[in-house]
Parts: C-alpha cells; sequence; structure tokens
C-alpha cells in the first residue's frame, strides 16, 4: 500500500448493548434498535458484532474471512492450515435474500496458532501477536481475501445492504450475545463493498463508528510503524488497530486510550493538578499521531465490556440509557426507546468523555 | 585603471525638481551609492537595491530599478552568466553572496495545494473552537506507562525526556550574532518569548545581555566552539550541534576580522579583530559515533536537555538522518538548499544540496520505515516563506519548521543578497555601530511578534478548513495534500497524490 490508497468516507448509524450480567440477548434485539435509523445509510453497508456466540470454541480464534475467489481461499486455507490447527472450518450460515444478490464467500475458521514449529511464519511470535500478523498478512498480500473478524468467543457479521438485509442474510436472529453493536452505513465515495461495512475488528476488538477521521493519513501512517497495514480502504479501520496497540500492545488502560485519540484541549490539560497534567501531556506528546480527530462516535466493543465515545467537540451524536443490568449507546434515542421504551436514565455524555460499562463478571 | 566590462545591476533615479535636498538618502545609503554635489548623485555601480534610501526619502522621490540595458538575448548564455564571466575575469575570485538560492528550480510547495472538508466532515470555525498549535519537540518514547492511584487519576510511571515546548510550530533559524546584529537578536529573542517559541543562537554565542531568554534560546555548538562554554550551554532550554547549513552544505563559516569587535570578541571568545573561520568539520566529528560521543557528553553536561542536530540537505539525507537520529538526536534540523547565509561561495550556494520538500518526505519515510519516527522531533527550514510553506512542510511531516530569511524580512530585510559586505542598511546583517543602531529591538521584536501572530492565525484557518483542531493531526499527513504538475517519480517521493485522485 502506498499513498495512492483511496480511502473512504462514511456518515452512518449505529446502535449497542451491553448486558453487565453477562445475559446473552438474541440478536432480534438490536436489527430492531438499527432499523428506525434507516436514513443514517443508504443501502450500501450493515453489520453486526456479537460477544459470547461461540461458547462451544470459546477458546479459539475464530475467523471470519471473505473471499472473492477460490484460489484467495486456497491460498488462505494453505497458510491456515500449516500455521494453526483448525478445530472447524465451515461456510458462515446466511441465507439467499431478495436484495442482496452479490457476496463474496464466507467462511469461518475456529484456530489456534500452531507452536513449536521451526518453519511456522513469524516464528516468534505468538498467540495474538499471531493472530494480528495473520490478520495483516492475508489482507495485504492474498489478493481477494479479507479477514473481517478475528476474535475469541466473538465475531462480527457484515456486508453491502441495509441493516435489515444484512440481518436477513445472516440470520442475525440465530445469534445469541451480551454484548451486540450494529451499523447502518452511509458511505460517500465508494459504490459500497463487503470489507468496507462495519463492524471493524481486530481480534478481541470491535469498532462501530459515525463519523469521518479527518487525521486518517498520519493514523495510518503511525499504525504503519507498528507494523499495521491499512487495507480495507476505510477510515474506521485506524480505530481498531489503534485501539488494539495501545490496549493490548502497550498496555494502556482504557480510559486512558481513550483520553489519547479524544485528548482533552490544552487549557484544560494546563488547568489539571500536577501529576494528571503531566500524565496527558505526555500522552499528548507521544500519542499525537494518534489523536482521532474530525467528527466521530464510535461503539468500541470487547469481551468484558462496551465503550461509547465521540471526539472532543462531539460533531456526531451519541446517546446513552440505562436499565437494570443493560446499557444502551446509540445515535439516536429513538433507537434505544425501540428495544427499551422506559430507561430508567439516559444521557448525551460530553465531547470526549468515554462511557466505560464493564461487565460485572470478568470470566465469561 | 582598465575599464570593467560591467554594467550597473540597478539604476537609481532621483526626481531632483522635487528633492528637497535633505541628504538623507545619502546619509541612509551605506553602501556609499549616493553622494551630494549640489543635488544627489548615484553611482550606480554601488547600488544593490537595499531600498534605504527609498524607504527613507521624506519626499519618496527615488526610484531604484534594475538596468534596462538589454543584452543580446541567449536562453543558454544568460545576463547572469555573462556578468558572472565578466566578474570573474576581473577578480580572479570566487564569486561571494549573501541570503539564499535564488535560481528558478522548481518550487515544490508551489505545486501542492491543500484539501478542505466539505458536507461529509465539518469543518471547524477556528474563531469560535480551540485550534490547538502546540508542539514538542524532542525524543519520545514508543509508549507510556500508568500506575493506578486510589482515587483513579492518572498517573505516569516514568517521565518521558525532557522536550521542548513550543506554542507554536514555528521557530528562528540560526542566525550567529556576528552574521547578524545584536539588536537583530534581541529582537529575536523578545519575539520568541513573547509568542512561547524559540530562537537559535547560531555558532557566535549568546550574548550576555540575552542570559535571561536563556529559556527561549537554542544554543550552537559548531565547530568553531565559538562562545561555548558551560554556562552558555545551560542558558538554553536545548543545544544545536550544527553540521551542515543549507546554503553551503560542506563548507564551514568564516566572519572576517573586521566584523569582530570587542563585544563579539567577548561572546566568541576570540581575540578582537581575528577572522572567525569555523570550518566544515568539526575538529572532533569524523563519524557518526563521533557525533554520538558529542551528543551525549552535551546532553552530561546540560542535564539531558534536548539536542539537535542541524544537517543540511544532500542527496543521501534519509540514511544521513537515521543515522543521526540512531546517534541520540532528539531533533533533526534539516536546512533545505534555499536556505539562507550571511556569506556563502555562490556556486555552493546555488548548486549544492537538494529541495527541502524532497528531503523532508524521504527522511520522515525512512525514520518511520525504521520505526524510529517517535526518537526524534524534525524542525523544517531553508526557504520558508509564508504560513503556506510552513503547512505544507508539516503536512509532509515536519514538527515545526524555522524562519531566517523570512524573520529578517520581517524586520527590514530587502533580500538584497549582500550582507557578506557588512554593510546592511538595515542594521541587520551588519556590526557597524552607526547602522546597527538603526535597527530599534523593541520595534524590530513587534514587527517579528506581529508576523508569528500572523501565520499562526493563517496556519489555524487551515487546519479548521481541514476539520482538524490540533496541529499534529496535520504532521505528517500527506494524505490531505494533492500535487499539481509534479512528474510521477517526485510525487512518489513526497508520497502525494496527483490533484483530482
Ligand atoms: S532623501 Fe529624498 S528628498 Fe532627501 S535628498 Fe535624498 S532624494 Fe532628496
Ligand atoms: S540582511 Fe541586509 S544586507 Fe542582507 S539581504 Fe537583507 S537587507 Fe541586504
Amino acid at each position: 500500500m502506498n499513498h495512492n490508497y483511496q480511502k473512504d468516507i462514511s456518515g452512518c448509524g449505529l446502535t449497542g448493548l451491553i448486558s453487565k450480567s453477562g445475559e446473552l440477548v438474541p440478536g432480534s434485539v438490536i436489527i430492531k434498535s438499527i432499523c428506525p435509523m434507516r436514513d443514517r445509510g443508504n443501502g450500501l453497508g450493515a453489520g453486526f458484532a456479537a460477544y459470547g456466540i461461540y461458547p462451544d470454541y470459546k477458546d479459539y480464534y475464530a475467523l471470519h474471512i471473505m473471499f472473492d475467489h477460490g484460489t484467495a481461499r486456497e491460498l488462505t486455507e494453505e497458510f491456515l492450515e500449516s500455521n494453526y490447527e483448525v478445530a472447524k472450518h465451515e461456510r458462515i450460515p446466511h441465507q439467499k435474500t431478495k436484495y442482496i444478490v452479490y457476496h463474496p464467500m464466507l467462511y469461518r475458521y475456529f484456530v489456534k496458532p500452531k507452536s513449536g514449529r521451526p518453519d511456522k511464519e513469524f516464528a516468534d511470535v505468538e498467540g495474538d501477536d499471531f493472530v494480528v500478523r495473520t490478520v495483516m498478512k492475508v489482507n495485504s498480500e492474498i489478493e481477494g481475501a479479507y479477514v473481517f473478524s478475528s476474535g475469541k468467543n466473538m465475531g462480527a457479521f457484515k456486508g453491502v445492504g441495509f441493516p435489515d438485509e444484512i440481518a436477513e442474510f445472516y440470520m442475525i436472529e440465530d445469534y445469541k450475545g451480551y454484548i451486540w453493536t450494529a451499523h447502518n452505513r452511509f458511505p460517500t465515495n465508494t459504490p459500497g463493498w463487503w470489507g468496507g461495512a462495519h463492524p471493524f475488528t481486530l481480534l478481541d476488538w470491535s469498532i462501530v463508528h459515525n463519523g469521518e477521521i479527518s487525521s486518517y493519513g498520519i493514523n495510518k501512517r503511525y499504525l504503519e510503524m507498528f507494523g499495521y497495514r491499512c487495507t480495507l480502504l476505510t477510515d474506521t479501520e485506524v480505530i481498531a488497530y489503534i485501539f488494539d496497540l495501545m490496549i493490548r500492545r502497550h498496555g494502556m488502560p482504557f480510559k486512558t486510550a481513550c483520553k489519547a485519540v479524544a485528548a482533552p484541549f490544552w487549557k484544560d490539560i494546563d488547568d489539571m493538578p500536577e501529576d494528571e497534567k503531566e500524565a496527558l501531556t505526555s500522552i499528548r506528546m507521544v500519542y499525537g499521531s494518534a489523536l482521532l480527530n474530525g467528527p466521530f462516535s464510535i461503539l468500541f466493543g470487547h469481551s468484558n465490556g462496551l465503550i461509547g465515545l465521540s471526539d472532543r467537540i462531539k460533531l456526531r451524536p451519541l446517546v446513552v440509557a440505562e436499565k437494570d443490568d443493560r446499557v444502551y449507546m446509540a445515535s439516536e434515542e429513538s433507537s434505544i426507546r425501540e428495544i427499551c421504551a422506559k430507561p430508567a436514565k439516559v444521557w448525551y455524555p460530553r465531547a470526549g468523555e468515554p462511557v466505560i460499562v464493564n461487565l460485572d463478571n470478568k470470566n465469561i | 585603471m582598465r575599464r570593467s566590462y560591467l554594467i550597473p545591476e540597478f539604476v537609481v533615479d532621483i526626481e531632483h525638481t522635487n528633492c528637497r535636498r535633505c541628504k538623507r538618502c545619502v546619509m541612509n545609503c551605506s553602501y556609499e551609492a549616493l553622494s551630494f554635489e549640489n543635488k544627489v548623485v548615484p553611482d550606480n555601480f554601488k547600488c544593490v537595491a537595499c531600498h534605504r534610501c527609498v524607504v527613507y526619502c521624506p519626499e519618496q522621490v527615488i526610484t531604484v530599478r534594475k538596468n534596462p540595458t538589454d543584452f543580446k538575448g541567449s536562453a543558454n548564455w544568460t545576463d547572469r552568466h555573462r556578468l558572472d564571466i565578466w566578474k570573474q575575469a576581473e577578480t580572479g575570485s570566487i564569486l561571494l553572496t549573501g541570503m539564499g538560492n535564488d535560481l528558478p528550480y522548481e518550487i515544490i510547495f508551489d505545486h501542492l495545494v491543500l484539501d478542505a472538508c466539505q458536507v461529509t466532515n465539518p469543518s471547524i470555525d477556528p474563531l469560535r473552537e480551540p485550534m490547538e498549535l502546540r508542539t514538542y519537540l524532542g525524543k519520545k518514547p514508543d509508549s507510556l506507562e500508568f500506575v493506578e492511584t486510589p482515587d483513579g487519576k492518572l498517573k505516569l510511571k516514568e517521565k518521558p525526556p525532557k522536550n521542548l515546548k513550543l506554542e507554536i510550530p514555528i521557530v528562528f533559524a540560526p542566525m550567529s550574532y556576528g552574521a547578524i546584529s545584536l539588536n537583530s537578536h534581541k529582537a529575536m529573542a523578545m519575539a520568541a518569548k513573547e509568542m512561547g517559541t524559540v530562537m537559535h543562537t547560531g555558532e557566535g554565542g549568546l550574548h550576555e545581555e540575552l542570559y535571561d531568554y536563556g529559556q527561549y534560546t537554542i544554543t550552537q555548538c559548531a565547530s568553531g566552539r565559538f562562545g561555548v562554554h558551560a554556562d552558555y550551554l545551560k542558558r538554553g532550554i536545548a543545544v544545536d550541534i550544527k553540521i551542515g547549513q543549507g546554503a553551503k552544505p560542506g563548507i564551514g563559516g568564516h566572519l572576517p576580522g573586521e566584523k569582530v569587535g570587542l563585544d563579539i570578541s567577548k561572546t566568541r571568545m576570540i581575540p578582537m579583530g581575528t577572522d572567525a573561520l569555523s570550518p566544515a568539520p568539526h575538529h572532533d566529528i569524523y563519524s557518526i559515533e563521533d557525533l554520538r560521543q558529542l551528543i551525549f557528553a552535551i546532553k552530561e553536561a546540560t542535564g539531558y536537555k534536548p539536542v539537535s542536530v542541524k544537517i543540511a540537505t544532500v542527496h543521501n539525507i534519509a540514511a544521513i538522518a537515521s543515522g543521526v537520529v540512531r546517534a541520540g538526536a532528539d531533533i533533526v534540523y534539516l536546512d533545505g538548499f534555499r536556505g539562507g547565509t550571511g556569506a556563502a561561495p555562490r556556486i555552493v550556494r546555488d548548486h549544492v544540496g537538494i529541495p527541502l520538500e524532497l528531503a523532508l518526505a524521504s527522511v520522515d519515510d525512512r525514520l518511520r520505515q525504521e520505526g524510529i519516527r517517535n526518537h526524534a522531533s524534525l524542525i523544517a527550514a531553508g526557504s520558508i516563506r509564508s504560513a503556506a510553506d510552513a503547512i505544507k512542510a508539516i503536512a509532509l511531516g515536519a514538527d515545526a519548521v524555522a524562519i531566517g530569511t523570512g524573520a529578517l524580512i520581517a524586520i527590514g530585510c530587502r533580500v538584497c543578497q549582500t550582507c557578506h559586505m557588512g554593510r546592511c542598511a538595515w542594521g541587520i546583517a551588519t556590526q557597524r555601530p552607526e547602522l546597527t543602531r538603526r535597527l530599534d529591538p523593541e520595534i524590530a521584536a513587534e514587527r517579528l511578534i506581529n508576523l508569528l501572530r500572523a501565520w499562526s492565525l493563517e496556519i489555524k484557518e487551515v487546519l479548521g478548513s481541514l476539520g482538524l483542531n490540533a496541529i499534529e493531526s496535520l504532521r505528517g499527513s500527506r494524505e490531505r495534500l494533492r500535487g499539481i504538475g509534479l512528474d510521477s517519480q517526485t510525487l512518489d517521493i513526497l508520497a502525494v497524490k496527483a490533484a483530482g485522485k
């Protein structure tokens, strides 16, 4: 990839929910929530992510891969077989629908990296890192193959269409998860392609995004220094990778990572108590290239929780509601009311102020 | 005396009927091009177009124009070539000059255009929203570690290395006390303080009167080690090791003895009236390992202040910069081949080195490829003429830009390119007391502050139109640039798409 890549720009609607107790919620709920925001999409992309959907294979990375042609599949499977133990391998269940005429081949693989194989590619890399390298390799080196989900006990389902069509196509109502996110996409400069739909995921992280990352160019170049390859041509991709870099590789707490991507203004930092001022100054110095500038609101899912975050001047909407053990986050309140008529509390988080919700019990 | 074949470059016209014969022009002409014999009489040969007389004539009756005398046309044997040959045939010398390269090489900045937001992403109004230009120069760690405090507040485990905090991404370029006057230095120091940025002392040391401005000063250690002592190094907020200068890569500096008066002799720590020679190589640096030793010696001496290394942009600049960063430099100062100079052989100034834009792009790329871009900041210099140049340099990968000639122009320089003569009519590039008096440091500082303020406002305006509210989001974001009329190889080196793509 050089500077001649074309990036995509999106509008979009998003919604998500988490059950803090880990109760599994059927996919029909999230479908009901995303559909009222039809005007926030234009039929060129929608998707869902769910956590807790593969309890039988929860120790395996679930790789969801789309292939444009058989050769891409052969090459990818050859690579997977020589580098991973494959516990199960199948087509991602889907059905014909009225509107989705074309779609790539969709497969999923439940895998564990092989250990102790001297001829394994990236020999010294283990576990999560090995999977990240695999994702980057497949996406950038195997023409026509895209890994669109790679976490454990979670998965992303996405494609070109309106949310109801994509839901029908993947039979989303058949899945049950304790965290769900959904996206309705309004791309403005590409015809829409399957890889470009949201959520964007890497390992356990999934992102749905409304807005545009105006700092995409430098975010991408920054990530390249750490071995990430932004190949999916959409600015949302950088968000997933930035979180992976900060949280998994640099061990940053979630809240701190949010402070890096939606950093407080210098004028506010200058007024903070000494320790905090020093910490936030350093974050901006060190992670300046990871600052996400431009309009965004995102839902950031991971196996232990859900985070809602909007940009530091709140150029995109985000509303949060709570009832019992559930927290809802969406672009519009109507989407929440559709599935939770009387929330106990509804609020609009302040610009750049993350809403971080964790599971009560982290071992689900 | 033999007849010179040269003809004057400029013609001074005086409208004698409206002249009030006040002789102000004569007194102002430091090049002695004007004299008074019942009326003002110009010696066109001596006029350098410094415009001092034009500006100070109360009747506005003086015009300086290019000598209209035509040469028989030739696209090959240009007037310039012919005049140069005549000069050299008469003197047998190297052609010397001041200020930057003026040959019509393509200026890449002028072939780059910026992006702007439209409906899909909102632009930001800098009059209503904060726009942040604050910039930290220096080495940054790749990551940070935090400790959990009981009250859930953020606290760093370890402090990052010292950085240079700038409120605007523009600094003043190194120009030595000697090359320019003390009043010029004072003006820059005052302006730097007011605007929250820094000036470079250049290689001539820091005059004691400016010690109080140390926090706004980057001191320089050049091959001559002029004025370099422990107190000097400690005064500054950072230290710059000068390896090369854009105007004259591979060439050292030379301040003629007649400019070395008492103050300069004290500041530079050399006897009065002696030539101050600073050869290109440092006597202790003949390799990258030697440079590393000096960098760390300076860090030890200063309590680990950031150390900058100034290099001229030459053909293999990316590899050189990578070596410099690996040698421990916190800042790499890239001086492009259009950079200014007090005095240089014209052949070197005009034909040695490469354009800043290409150097900057390839250095930024290389440091990224090697994963060490965080380890040093980049200052881009060498003819930053406007806020637009500054913004484009930042989008190409610079952390900050430095302005030298631009700053001098703000305080009066007319780019007459005769600094090497030591007669600067504006009191900028001279040490003659009757001339240095002409530059009031307070007024000059005000002009510099205005310039920096104006450029900052312009940068904010462009950031807003790009939908960005922090300068770090533009730094290295080549995606926001497009090239017009650049060949594909140049675009490739810049990693910038052609307009329309
Ligand atoms: S300064 Fe102007 S008015 Fe005075 S002598 Fe010169 S030309 Fe005449
Ligand atoms: S500093 Fe003075 S001598 Fe040098 S170019 Fe400017 S006006 Fe001319």
